[in-house]
């Protein structure tokens, strides 16, 4: 069913094909269809915060893997590095998505359908809360944020991020949300990958050269001092991951919980990688507010300013 | 089957034309319902960006076909896996230079298993080809998998990965240490 066209101009203005070009505003729901009504007993406010929580930090690392096209060292890590960026960015526009169904669900608007309910100014959500929210209002962890360092940076942060991110998943795939858990079963399998990719560029190296062994370990020393916040659980986690009994179902992951796992992922890649566990000390929010609270390191004003500029720019484009 | 399933079956993968969505797993469901068709489609990876294009095509295919009211959903449980590439599609990949998936990964239940190991020699494990031989640590599975992935092109089992990530998110990037070629290959998930 390939159409044929005499010209590109020709293949543009193509009557049937209004979203042959994948980029720009104007996507359809990703939610599309998907029952999306708050589960029983769960705060529609709380449900939406959380989700901001976990679809901010797949958007903002997504971006600073975007940062990374054209950069990288070899053909293969522009493809690896692009795909994962936009593993997360799928997730962040499920995760936005949700958040909208949920905060529409809590406003009582026609039991959360997300089709027909959408922000105030007629976009959907997820442009909404990508495009047009300020610094204070992104709920990501700081470690997503952080400047783009050297390719060992960047395999540090990402070993960090997809390692808590997985075990995350993983244990949502239990949520008492559906939608959530549907959205964590499909994450897993992805950042499984990510893991995987991640860690052998550890042990590569971490095992390989005098040069390469410093700078791995140098990349891990800058992203260290964010770890711990990825540990610590905002109000809005702890009341959704309070299921009752412990280990019981509820929709949120404790993620003081998730810490267990992450150690022991970590001891044996930089096993593997004859590399020492980084022995330096969190850095502090401000007045203990850190990323969930909307408090962010310098470096996200920068990020959101080109993030969002053509959004702003063109407010109502579609391309 | 309906008129519809039958028209909406005959809809071709963006990115792998020589398949249906059909083939791939993708469609889920046609309801025909007083003339109005209700489509479920489910993503292979969350950020597939040709969702949209699936969707618009589907919807073209079927007002060709007379249906006016078309709605395309997006079903997300339970998610996408290779499994469901239908045994006609995976004869297709082959032919035209694609290795098809083999099984998904059963993943037991608790922490996922890290892979570190890759590029193990194929001829030294050529018993364990396939099978996952996992090493307990602490509360994690380090596994090594040796994917037996077999050459499109000559039929070789002598094959390397070079990137698990590839043109497309669904594949991954190989090469055969026989006939030198590369090759893709729809990575299990």
């Amino acid at each position: 069913m390939t159409a044929v066209f005499d010209n590109a101009y020709e293949a543009i203005i193509d009557a049937d094909s209004d979203a042959r070009w994948a980029f720009g505003t104007g996507f359809e729901n990703p939610l599309a269809g998907v029952d999306t009504s708050l589960p029983p007993d769960v705060d529609g406010a709380d449900l939406a915060a959380y989700c901001l929580m976990l679809g901010d930090d797949a958007l903002i690392m997504s971006h600073r893997l975007q940062q990374w096209c054209t950069r990288l060292p070899e053909l293969e890590e522009e493809v690896a590095v692009a795909n994962i960026g936009l593993d997360l960015l799928g997730q962040a526009r499920l995760l936005l998505s949700r958040a909208g169904a949920a905060r529409a669900g809590a406003d009582g608007i026609d039991g959360g359908r997300v089709a027909e309910d959408a922000p105030p100014d007629g976009r959907a959500w997820e442009d909404h809360y990508a495009f047009f929210r300020d610094e204070h209002e992104y709920r990501n962890v700081r470690l997503a944020e952080l400047e783009n360092g050297d390719f060992g940076e960047l395999t540090a942060r990402l070993l960090v991020f997809s390692t808590w991110r997985l075990a995350l998943l993983n244990r949502l795939t239990e949520s008492t949300d559906p939608v959530l858990s549907a959205i964590a079963a499909k994450g897993v399998k992805e950042v499984t990958y990510h893991r995987d990719y991640a860690a052998q560029w550890t042990v590569r190296l971490g095992d390989g050269t005098d040069e390469s062994h410093q700078r791995m370990q140098a990349g891990l020393d800058a992203v260290w001092p964010y770890v711990d916040e990825l540990f610590v659980a905002h109000p809005v986690e702890e009341r959704l991951a309070a299921g009752g009994a412990p280990d019981s179902a509820a929709v949120a992951v404790d993620p003081s919980t998730l810490r267990t796992e992450f150690d022991d992922v970590l001891v044996h890649v930089l096993k593997a990688s004859t590399l020492r566990r980084p022995d330096l000390a969190a850095t502090p929010g401000i007045a203990g507010r850190t990323g969930r609270d909307g408090v962010h390191t310098e470096a996200m004003g920068f990020l959101l300013a080109e993030m969002q500029s053509v959004a702003r720019a063109h407010p109502e484009g579609v391309w | 089957m309906t008129r519809a399933r039958a028209v909406a079956e005959t809809v071709t993968d963006p990115e792998l034309p020589m398949l249906t969505l059909a083939d791939l797993g993708v469609l889920r469901d046609v309801e025909e319902r007083d003339g109005r068709v209700v489509v479920s489609i489910t993503p292979t990876y969350t950020g597939c960006p040709a969702m949209d294009t699936m969707r618009d095509d589907l919807v073209h295919a079927l007002n060709r076909a007379g249906y006016d009211d078309v709605e395309v959903r997006v079903a997300l449980h339970p998610p996408w896996s290779t499994d469901w590439i239908s045994d006609d599609g995976r004869r297709k990949l082959a032919e035209h230079g694609i290795a098809p998936p083999g099984a998904a990964p059963r993943r037991p239940t608790g922490p996922i298993p890290l892979t570190l190991a890759t590029r193990r020699p194929v001829h030294a494990h050529a018993e364990s080809v396939g099978r996952d031989n996992a090493e307990v640590t602490g509360a994690i599975r380090v596994s090594e998998v040796g994917v037996g992935v077999t050459c499109p092109w000559c039929g070789s089992a002598e094959t390397e990965e070079v990137s698990r990530f590839s043109a497309t998110a669904c594949k991954a990037l190989r090469r055969c240490r026989s006939c030198q070629e590369p090759f893709e290959h729809v990575k299990e998930i």
